[in-house]
């Protein structure tokens, strides 16, 4: 049984690494306990920044930081982050393409019972859809630690998406994250299942399962969603004979929009997406939410049957 | 006492100023001059009195900054910044032109001496304050000046970063209301009420100072008090008139975001002599 832990926990591990550089300033917005970022701001209290329950002002005040040197993460609950405060992402993030990491945590169905007011299904669609903003989504502990350093590393907007429930750790810890470079999991020549974040250990259980069933399925893992690992899809798009996508998001402008257009523009093959189709979630645990909306292992080795079988 | 010859030097500067914002808007055959004119005195006292800067280093880092929030005024800002030598007086020329670096509301990536781009309202308060706690982080002994729009004060960004301002006791940083009383839908009061503003910010924690914003005695003097107000950020609450300067403009809302045609500028021009 893998170790769990949350991607949020790897956030704020990074968090404490990352403080050596006195650049790195932190802010969040009355949320530092549930983002994690709570670990930088006990050990450098004078360069955290609490800005109250006020987003607009959370990304806004970054800019700032960021035109004058300093590489500010900024952090609250992904649906927040995103949506209350795009204006302010669009002009100084996208725009003026500001060095601000933007972090969304508690994104997703795995929210749970907070209900779908706070479960953040579009805010992947929100940042993929600002130029030369990049998007990224862990799939879980150590990849979320390394992806933080990383990001901290590259000079310009990055959008990082967490969640807030333990998540199997399936990452090594010699493992190189690498910004914009999709991950191949496990190799295989019938299907091939693309998943991030949450998806991703799930996607590995139902390739596990499928190859009982005497069907191959590669698993990639896809940690950066904009800008996405092209190559690695239409290799895939060749050498497989369909692709099955899943993520925590509406399909409609996540994971499965942007692998979609590298498909339809490069290499047409059968896809299917999973993800919320369209709709908002509810109340429940994460467990029962991903169960009755069909982020499953179940799921995916059924949709990947049928599109084998078409 | 203020010295006369600055203050004279200074009303030089602000006519042509002034000008420059009806000919670059005329040209462009839109923008903004109302704001602009309201605006234009008192950016003309930071950029050519109170404001340490060197436009042959405008990324200096001990520079003062500036941080336009109602960017829409930005024909005031650019015409201060190629009249203290930031880019050619030429330039003006090619405002809201395609390829120009001078956009319609300003954007900081695309020319020097623009600290943040703005435009859309509430957001540049927000952003001198990350300027301001980057300069008490950093020990370093610049000043942060922002200006703000009346109408801009109906945003809920504006509040959130007055708090902010107050809770971090940013006294590096002085924001001037530019208070003309007009917005695009009319005056304040009845498009949405912001009195009683100075006793708002007072309650939110600042140093308010209330002064004339066409009297450079008047606002040279209330940045000079700025400086010395330690531990609360200062704010300059400027009453002006929207259009300041062109009799047949003044205090009417429709001269917010329209330019003149060629014989109303001919007109006007007369008036800034």
């Amino acid at each position: 049984m893998a170790e769990m832990k949350a991607t949020r926990d790897g956030y704020g591990e990074a968090l404490i690494e990352l403080g050596k550089d006195k650049r790195i300033v932190v802010l969040d917005a009355d949320l530092a306990e549930s983002t994690r970022s709570i670990k930088f701001k006990e050990k450098y209290p004078e360069r955290f920044f609490d800005v109250g329950i006020a987003e607009q002002n959370l990304v806004a005040t970054a800019a700032g930081l960021a035109a004058s040197g300093k590489i500010p993460f900024a952090s609250s609950f992904a649906v927040f982050i995103t949506g209350r405060a795009y204006g302010q992402v669009r002009l100084n993030a996208g725009i003026s393409h500001l060095n601000i990491k933007l972090v969304g945590s508690h994104a997703g169905l795995l929210t749970g019972e907070d209900g779908a007011s706070h479960q953040s299904l579009e805010d992947i669609s929100l940042m993929r859809g600002i130029p030369k903003m990049i998007v990224i989504q862990p799939c879980d502990f150590i990849e979320a630690k390394k992806a933080t350093i990383a990001i901290s590393k590259y000079k310009g907007p990055v959008y990082l998406r967490l969640g807030r429930t333990k998540l199997p750790i399936i990452t090594k810890k010699n493992y190189q994250f690498k910004i914009g470079k999709g991950v191949v999991l496990k190799d295989g020549k019938d299907i091939t299942i693309i998943a991030t974040g949450s998806l991703v250990h799930i996607a590995l259980e139902a390739a596990n399962e499928l190859k009982k069933q005497k069907i191959s399925a590669r698993v990639i893992n896809i940690h950066t969603i904009k800008p996405i690992d092209k190559n690695l899809i239409i290799k895939a798009a060749k050498e497989t004979k369909a692709i099955v996508t899943a993520e925590d998001h509406n399909i409609r402008g996540g994971l499965g929009s942007a692998v979609s257009e590298i498909l339809s523009e490069n290499h047409p093959i059968k896809i299917k997406c999973i993800g919320i189709n369209d709709q908002f979630g509810e109340s429940g645990k994460p467990d029962e939410l991903y169960k009755k909306y069909g982020l499953t292992k179940e799921n995916i080795i059924k949709t990947a049957k049928q599109l084998i079988k078409r | 006492m203020i010295d006369e010859e600055l203050i004279n030097n200074l009303k030089k500067i602000a006519l042509q100023v002034r000008r420059d914002i009806l000919e670059m808007t005329t040209q462009a055959g839109s923008g903004h001059p109302g704001g602009s004119l309201s605006a234009a005195d008192i950016m003309v006292t930071l950029y050519f009195h109170k404001m340490r800067h060197n436009p042959k280093k405008p990324n200096w880092l001990d520079r003062d900054r500036f941080v336009l929030s109602k960017g829409h005024a930005c024909p005031a800002l650019y015409a201060c910044l190629a009249r203290s030598g930031y880019f050619s007086i030429k330039k003006l020329k090619t405002l809201r032109k395609l390829g120009s670096c001078l956009q319609g509301h300003p954007e900081s990536h695309r020319c020097p001496g623009i600290e943040a781009s703005t435009g859309p309202l509430g957001q540049g308060l927000s952003f001198a304050n990350g300027i301001a706690l980057a300069g008490k982080l950093d020990n370093k002994d610049y000043k942060v000046y922002v200006m703000l729009g009346d109408g801009e004060c109906d945003e809920g960004n504006i509040w959130e970063a007055a708090m902010l301002a107050a809770h971090y006791k940013l006294d590096n940083l002085t924001a001037i209301l530019d208070h003309n009383r007009l917005q695009i839908d009319g005056f304040n009061k009845d498009v949405m009420n912001i009195e009683p503003i100075n006793e708002k910010f007072e309650a939110f924690g600042w140093n308010v100072i209330v002064i004339d914003g066409h009297n450079f005695e008047h606002v040279i003097n209330a940045l000079d008090d700025a400086d010395k107000i330690k531990n609360k950020p200062t704010i300059i609450i400027a009453n002006t008139i929207k259009s300041k300067g062109i009799s047949f403009m003044e205090n009417q809302a429709e001269w917010h975001g329209k330019a003149l045609d060629k014989k109303q500028l001919k007109q006007a021009l007369k008036e800034l002599v």
